[in-house]
């Protein structure tokens, strides 16, 4: 399947990387290249086959509803880059 | 041209479990800012989601409740965007294979009849957390206590075809989740709030016109409003030869009205994938019916019983069974009222709700307790007091003096029903109105009717309001005939 370099774009925006014009050519290729060999897939026949939500065919465990977390804020907000009045600040998001 | 309104609505109800969806952080509303936001809640590197048992046992509630099937197996998704209130930059979600599927639920419209409105589907997600802009400077402040609260979102079929049946199906799924005490259904505090979308055609067209979604919905009335005012700026651009395009809008209820929230970053690109970090929920049968046999009557059985067992309109039935406990209310004034359904109603939905609504107070916390209400009803019906005294007692109580009882001896406040006593007033009043007393006599029986009022109303306030009204018109009647 071969990729424009539009959609490079767009999934690098999605990501929110940021690639360097130089670079999206090689891109542009390596991922049309796994998008290739992912695509021989559609030569098996799945029609009767259920898509797989995860590789272990067990249930998932549940947990009671109980509060075993206590207050860690202050342990946290030591690694964080910047707080204030016990807010994570980040750069300004005007809606 | 006659054109016809779509809607459908997303409910979001917040589940109201004591810890997170996927964490053992606490969930409590207004708490210090981050205290409640653990290492999962922060999407820490490391950490592994573990499904709350009980967010599962409410939204099957939900799903038997609203007649849905419940899939034996579900699977949580990653709902993939970037915004600093989401720190995994994804939201756990579900999406191919979602908690409910299709369910339905009937609501009333205003001329009486029912409607039936179907629920595509409802499943659980993980809410974000709250970014605050103001009181930061150049920064937004990020406060993760929200991140991971437990929601159920309900999606509607589009359904409806005006703002007052989206309002009804809102208020439906607002009394159910109440009823469930699955969702507190706080409003002002975001526990239970919509997205509306929105379209119109052609009344006679099949297909879909363009739809625009609404959010920031959070009162029955913000609905109500938001929708007729996008529904005009539909029609006008569609009158005007435009085309409405498809977009999320936000509703603004200081302006009444809705303003784009497009911009280029923000087309929706969420590319869903099953969450690798969370197993396929998986519900068997005797699970299902379980919690089945602890469902509480609903609504609308509820409301046919009060019908049938207290003999009480549709009316009156509706609006005592929408909130679950004015309906309990209800219930236990009646026990001490001995069984005077109707009396009870009256005082419940006329001067306890006009009370309470007045002082902005839920029924739970009335100063007049049900029984209490029941005792002034009784009061009533066996004529120790006028409706006109009751009233008069009720503030009373409301301001803490006491039972009925007690406030009618108090204040000497029982209703005279003592013949003689009751005669020497007629006699006075009629001695003190010989005007009046002419005039009646030589008027047409229709106009007397009018005119006896006059003689009550003085007797009455010589009484101080206590005479008993019945046997002062009959006594009056009597008295003032000419033969």
């Amino acid at each position: 399947m071969l990729l424009h370099k539009s959609d490079i774009d767009k999934i690098a925006w999605l990501a929110r990387l940021a690639i360097a014009e130089h670079d999206v050519s090689n891109y542009t290729r390596d991922l049309s290249n796994i998008l290739d060999l992912v695509e021989q897939m559609d030569q098996v026949e799945t029609g009767e086959i259920e898509a797989m939500a995860h590789p272990l065919e067990i249930p998932a465990r549940l947990r009671p509803d109980e509060i075993t977390e206590n207050n860690q804020k202050d342990h946290f907000q030591q690694v964080a880059p910047a707080v204030k009045n016990g807010h994570y600040l980040v750069p300004k998001v005007i809606e | 041209m006659e054109w016809e309104t779509v809607i459908g609505l997303e409910i979001h109800a917040q589940l109201a479990t004591r810890s997170k969806i996927f964490s053992g952080a606490a969930t409590v509303y207004g708490a210090e800012a981050n205290v409640q936001a653990c290492a999962v809640d922060l999407g820490l590197p490391g950490v592994l989601p573990v499904l709350n048992a009980k967010v599962v046992e409410m939204a099957i509630r939900f799903g038997l409740a609203v007649n849905a099937e419940i899939p034996s197996r579900s699977v949580f998704a990653r709902k993939n965007y970037f915004y600093p209130d989401l720190p995994k930059g994804y939201q756990i979600s579900q999406y191919e294979h979602p908690i409910v599927s299709k369910g339905r639920i009937d609501i009333k419209l205003e001329d009486g009849s029912t409607k039936t409105i179907g629920i595509t589907r409802a499943h659980l997600e993980e809410d974000a957390g709250k970014s605050v802009h103001e009181g930061f400077g150049n920064f937004t402040g990020i406060d993760l206590n929200r991140a991971g609260t437990p929601l159920i979102e309900i999606v509607s079929e589009p359904d409806m075809r005006s703002a007052k049946e989206a309002v009804a199906y809102m208020k439906k799924i607002h009394s159910i989740v109440r009823y469930l005490e699955i969702c507190d259904g706080n409003m002002q505090e975001g526990s239970f709030r919509c997205d509306a979308n929105v379209s119109i055609r052609p009344k006679g067209q099949k297909e879909f016109g363009t739809r625009s979604e609404l959010k920031n919905l959070n009162s029955f009335k913000f609905v109500e409003l938001a929708i007729n005012h996008e529904v005009e700026r539909q029609i006008d651009i569609l009158e005007s030869g435009g085309k409405v395009i498809q977009e999320t809008r936000l509703y603004d209820p200081n302006k009444n009205e809705t303003r784009s929230m497009r911009s280029k970053e923000e087309a929706n690109d969420y590319r869903y994938f099953p969450d690798p970090d969370l197993l396929p929920v998986e519900i068997d049968k005797e699970t299902i019916e379980r919690i089945r046999s602890t469902l509480p009557e609903l609504p609308d059985a509820k409301k046919q019983r009060f019908m049938d067992e207290y003999r009480l309109s549709e009316y009156d039935s509706e609006i005592l069974t929408a909130n679950k406990d004015m309906a309990a209310y209800f219930e236990k004034a009646i026990q001490s009222a001995d069984g005077e359904a109707k009396l009870c109603a009256n005082w419940i939905m006329g001067d306890l709700s006009a009370v309470l609504n007045r002082e902005n107070r839920d029924i739970m916390e009335s100063p007049v307790t049900p029984e209490m209400l029941g005792g002034l009803i009784l009061r009533i019906k066996d004529n120790t007091i006028s409706s006109k005294i009751a009233k008069e007692i009720f503030e009373a109580m409301w301001d803490g003096e006491g039972d009925a009882g007690t406030i009618i001896e108090k204040k000497g406040l029982r209703q005279v029903t003592d013949a003689g006593a009751i005669e020497k007033l007629v006699d006075e009043v009629i001695v003190e109105s010989p005007a009046q007393v002419e005039q009646y006599q030589n008027s047409t029986p229709e106009k007397q009717g009018k005119l006896i009022g006059y003689f009550v109303g003085q007797i009455m306030k010589k009484s101080q309001g206590k005479a008993n009204p019945e046997q002062v018109n009959e006594l009056l009647i009597n008295k003032l005939k000419t033969d």
